[in-house]
């Protein structure tokens, strides 16, 4: 009896296994549709490489077990002590915009789950990231080694002076708005490098800051409506 | 009867006071709207009540004391149980936009809150039906129960922390239930279950489910996530819940609008959150201007570049950043103006040793008042008035403000303000800046407006604004820019990267340099608000951008119905942050209302259907409701009113409702013996009494600006005075027509009288929400008027209904 029993477990795992890469799929499918409505966003189209590394992490086993079966939804979702794994399409825009090439190496300030880290990992050399928040430090720790992620490098602490040991970065991804873009991290960007902010609520993220350091070191921003979204109505 | 006043009194207190202390309690662990629409819809208990007391009047009547005392000690059983059950509640307002599973953890918790009111107004309806004979004075002790709740609870927070002070409230109604328990035939039981709760009490059972599960995603509650942080101070008023976060491994360093050009980083601070939320920082600060020279690179200093050693005013102190800014800049006089006092004396005591004791510097003058109340009677005139960044970005970016009135940022603020400039002094505004632009371009609108009000032909050369990539700082100069003034902004903004979105003589070519948006966003705004288009501009935006004013004071409302549908539709890639989340949940609030009321109050009235008397039913059943709107309007727009004048919400509220429920409970005592006159004269009372409500309020609304003008500088006792004598006869005139409309129904169709306190509940209910709608869009002078409007439909309507006594 123990036989088939084993069996039918294996052949439920694999059956849910198919699910969520069903899932993910069509997820992408629904980002790419997105990508294409959001012509403001200078992003008409995802790239192939961004596209391939969000269908490669397995989101559901980044979540809560309660948030497992909306795990493929294309929303943000509570993951404890006040924080959500963001929005995929976000984490895809984001990735986007900083034009991540498979040399780079790029740090993460705020971990969280671990998911915009792995999304980054899938296609740059290495990803260091920095989180705050003791208990999801060690959750993404060992999450991303479970999940075989060996290029990228956590740790726990303060994310406002960067990571001095491993500067420069060729693009620094700040996963939470602060009042202000922290002088330190300016300075580990590699001149030509490129800095991502997302701004707004938790549940909300609303303008996407992307800044760049030119390679004479002078600093421009451009502030990305998430949205194609124009204010005002008929005649200018 | 002699038990039953005081206990009708002591109900009536508990039922007011529970209801402001939830909103206390619920702003801490939830936000303000959603604490306001909770709220709103579990005081449906009221109207539910009366449909309870309809449908089993017969039973009840027969054993009144008994069912008074027995839902008196279940109202103040469930006072405390169904606040601890709500808290259990998983319910995230944030989430609200992408779980529908959020609506049902609503229901449960206005559900949950809804059943205390029920039996608090159970005991009122139960009086109000079997005692039918006094109905004025039962009334009367209703409203003084009512006046003195607000007092109390309201006192009570100043030296009580919530929790207390709701076990403090729950013993008001246990007393009333001993009381009336005396008389009952079922009193062993009774006693039995009152000693067993207090039994409970006396044990400290419920005080262990109390303590207040604040949401995981406020301010306060993310800020503990971080290693080692910890509260360090925390003091609790009826103004706030105030907390001081110390966080050594990870600092905090909270400077908004900092340049990406600085080297300089903000020194150690410590989070100051007030109820939970809206953070704000205490610098330290160790008298060396070099550790704080980060302050000459945000986007506020910009005035500091064109006023050598200027006197300025603070307005909205908070924790002294812009104190301590001015000091920097070599200000050589500061008068700092603050509301709240704890948060004034952590900065000049607690912390003062850490603040670099900002406001014992002999420079600088503290006083602890509301910014217009103090601006209104101040004789002083200034080369700065400087408006900081009162709330947190968050607080700002969810529109959860959209329903707060606020008296700083609107047209007849700034023309004051103006009026308190020395020549060539200017006002400075630093606002978040959210994209679209919403509140930066309002306060142009608003600023233009009020410039064009004290005779300045040309406002936009009076104006000018700069921005980083998340604020906006505006100068409002009572002359016009100078080239050298022009030279001062630009030469500052080059050197810290900041942008340029209005000046005089500006170039387009000039705007979006270094913080580049897809449009000049703010640019094109400003240039289109100080154009001769401005009005057409105005409407075709998709925010409300149209200027605040006294009278619609509500700057942070953004919403315009016809946006929401794109913005809908662009939820899923990022579009749910341009919601402005305040003002759809009022909506939200009033069509739940509306629709709970109708599935408990008049659907029932309905099915009960029998042969009313004299036209009872629908047309006392109108007369009620109507009633019932017009009281709250005036009441709101009152409280309103007196904000300005009094100079601090609280006391407004405090001042303001208990004197119209005290006054009102007098003219209700007053109304029969009234009645008996009038009608001996051939008047019918209720048209008397609305005349002479409509008479006054007309007159207070011409009157009051005129007065308040007059003496707002006077002591606050002699205010206080002058605000009750305003009130007494108003509200007594509005105690009358709801007594003298449920004794005339008592006359005819006692059956209908938990009907009548039903409906009139849920217009209370209803009327609050829609004035709040009402006020935004038309402003409170036109709910006054629409009150008085409905108050002389309801004379018409029971001057017909029944023929006047002979």
């Amino acid at each position: 009896m123990r036989i088939p029993a084993c069996l039918l477990l294996l052949l439920a795992l694999s059956a849910q296994a198919d699910d969520f890469a069903a899932a993910r799929q069509s997820l992408i499918d629904e980002l790419q549709l997105y990508a294409e409505l959001a012509r403001d966003s200078d992003t008409a189209r995802f790239s192939d490489a961004v596209m391939t590394a969000m269908n490669k992490v397995e989101r559901h086993r980044m979540v809560p077990a309660s948030q497992r079966p909306y795990a493929y939804e294309n929303r943000p979702l509570p993951i404890g002590h006040g924080q959500t794994i963001s929005q995929p399409y976000i984490v895809a825009l984001m990735t986007e915009l900083i034009e991540p090439d498979a040399d780079d190496v790029v740090l993460e300030i705020g971990t969280g789950s671990g998911y915009q880290a792995a999304v980054l990992a899938e296609i740059v050399a290495q990803v260091y990231s920095i989180e705050i928040i003791d208990a999801l430090a060690s959750q993404a720790k060992s999450r991303l080694e479970s999940m075989g992620y060996d290029n990228i490098t956590t740790r726990l602490g303060d994310g406002y002076f960067g990571w001095q040991e491993h500067a420069p970065f060729d693009a620094i991804v700040v996963t939470a708005a602060a009042s202000h873009v922290p002088p330190p991290l300016i300075e580990q960007l590699k001149p030509g490098g490129l800095m991502i902010i997302p701004v707004g609520g938790r549940f909300t993220t609303q303008t996407l800051l992307l800044l760049e350091k030119t390679d004479d070191g002078e600093i421009i921003t451009r502030q990305h409506g998430a949205v194609r979204f124009v204010p005002l109505t008929g005649k200018r | 009867m002699r038990r039953l006043y005081p206990a009708t009194l002591l109900v009536s207190a508990a039922a007011i006071g529970y209801e402001l202390l939830l909103m206390r309690m619920l702003s801490i662990v939830q936000w303000h709207h959603f604490a306001y629409m909770i709220i709103s819809l579990a005081l449906l208990g009221y109207g539910a009540s009366g449909t309870l007391i309809a449908l089993f009047r017969r039973r009840l009547e027969r054993r009144f004391e008994t069912a008074f005392a027995t839902s008196a000690l279940l109202f103040s059983i469930t006072m405390i149980l169904s606040f601890a059950l709500s808290q259990r509640v998983p319910f995230n307002a944030l989430e609200i936009v992408w779980n529908p599973w959020q609506f049902f953890y609503l229901s449960a918790v206005y559900l949950l809150l809804l059943v205390p009111f029920l039996f608090a107004a159970s005991c009122i309806g139960l009086a109000f039906t079997c005692r039918r004979f006094a109905i004025g004075r039962i009334y009367f002790f209703d409203l003084l129960g009512a006046g003195f709740g607000a007092l109390l609870i309201i006192g009570t927070l100043f030296v009580l922390v919530p929790q207390d002070a709701l076990i403090l409230l729950a013993i008001l109604p246990l007393i009333a239930s001993l009381m009336m328990t005396i008389r009952a035939p079922a009193r062993t039981k009774l006693i039995a279950a009152q000693l067993v709760f207090l039994a409970l009490m006396a044990a400290g059972v419920p005080q262990t489910q109390l303590s207040l599960r604040i949401s995981e995603y406020k301010g306060l509650s993310q800020a503990l996530e971080v290693i080692d942080s910890r509260v360090v101070a925390e003091s609790s008023s009826p103004l706030g819940l105030i907390s001081v976060v110390e966080s050594p491994t990870v600092p905090v360093r909270h400077a908004p609008g900092l340049s990406f050009s600085t080297r300089h980083i903000p020194p150690q601070q410590l989070q100051v959150f007030t109820d939970a939320d809206g953070m704000s920082v205490i610098t330290r600060f160790d008298g060396d201007p070099v550790s704080v020279a980060y302050l000459g690179d945000i986007t506020a200093a910009l005035p500091y570049a064109l006023l050598d050693a200027p006197r300025v005013l603070v307005l909205g102190a908070g924790g002294g950043q812009d104190v301590l800014l001015a000091l920097y800049h070599g200000a050589s006089g500061i008068d700092a103006v603050e509301l709240n006092s704890q948060m004034s004396e952590l900065v000049a005591e607690t912390y003062a040793g850490f603040a670099g004791d900002i406001y014992n510097d002999a420079r600088v003058r503290l006083f602890t008042q509301e910014a217009r109340g103090y601006v209104a009677q101040s004789q002083d005139s200034y080369d700065l008035i400087h408006i900081g960044l009162l709330d947190s970005f968050a607080a700002s970016g969810a529109g959860v403000q959209s329903l707060n009135e606020s008296y700083i940022y609107t047209v007849e603020a700034l023309r004051e303000y103006l009026a308190h400039t020395a020549p060539g002094g200017m006002i400075a505004i630093t606002r978040w800046l959210k994209l679209p632009p919403r509140g930066s371009l309002k306060l142009v609108a608003t600023a233009s407006e009020a410039l064009a009000a004290e005779g300045h032909d040309r406002p936009a050369e009076h104006l000018a604004m700069i921005r980083s990539w998340n604020t906006s700082t505006l100068l409002i100069r009572n002359e016009p820019f100078t080239e050298s003034d022009v030279s001062a902004i630009r030469s500052f903004c080059r050197s810290r990267s900041f942008d340029t979105a209005w000046f005089p003589g500006m170039r387009p070519a000039e705007a979006n340099r270094y913080n580049k948006l897809a449009e000049p966003y703010l640019y094109d705004g400003v240039t289109a608000l100080l154009g001769k288009d401005a009005r057409a501009f105005m409407q075709r935006y998709k925010f409300h951008i149209e200027p605040a004013t006294d009278n619609r004071p509500y700057f942070f409302h953004f919403f315009k119905w016809r946006t929401l549908p794109e913005v809908i539709s662009l939820r899923q890639v990022g579009g749910a942050g341009l919601i402005e989340w305040g003002y759809l949940v009022l909506a939200a609030t009033f069509a739940q209302a509306t629709i709970a009321g109708l599935l408990l109050i008049l659907l029932p009235l309905l099915c009960a259907r029998r042969d009313w008397p004299g036209g009872t039913g629908p047309r006392m059943g109108s007369y009620f409701l109507l009633l019932g709107f017009a009281f709250l309007f005036v009441e709101m727009a009152f409280i309103q009113k007196f904000i300005l004048f009094l100079s601090h919400p609280l006391y407004s509220v405090a001042i303001v409702l208990s004197g119209f429920l005290v006054f009102a409970g007098l003219g209700s005592a007053w109304s029969e013996a009234a009645a008996v006159k009038l009608e001996a004269r051939g008047y019918q009372p209720v048209a008397v009494v609305a005349g002479s409500i409509a008479a006054l309020a007309l007159v207070y609304i011409v009157l009051l600006p005129v007065v308040f003008e007059r003496f707002v500088g006077s002591s606050d006792l002699f205010k206080i005075i002058l605000t009750n004598a305003f009130i007494a006869p108003l509200a007594f005139a509005m105690g009358m027509p709801f007594p003298l409309g449920l004794t005339r129904v008592a006359d005819q169709a006692p059956h209908f009288i938990p009907w009548a306190w039903g409906i009139n509940g849920f217009a209370s209910v209803v009327s609050a929400v829609l004035a709040t709608l009402l006020a935004i869009r038309f402003g409170f002078d036109t709910v006054i008027v629409l009150a008085l409007l409905l108050y002389a439909i309801a004379a018409l309507l029971i001057s017909t209904a029944t023929p006047a006594r002979a």
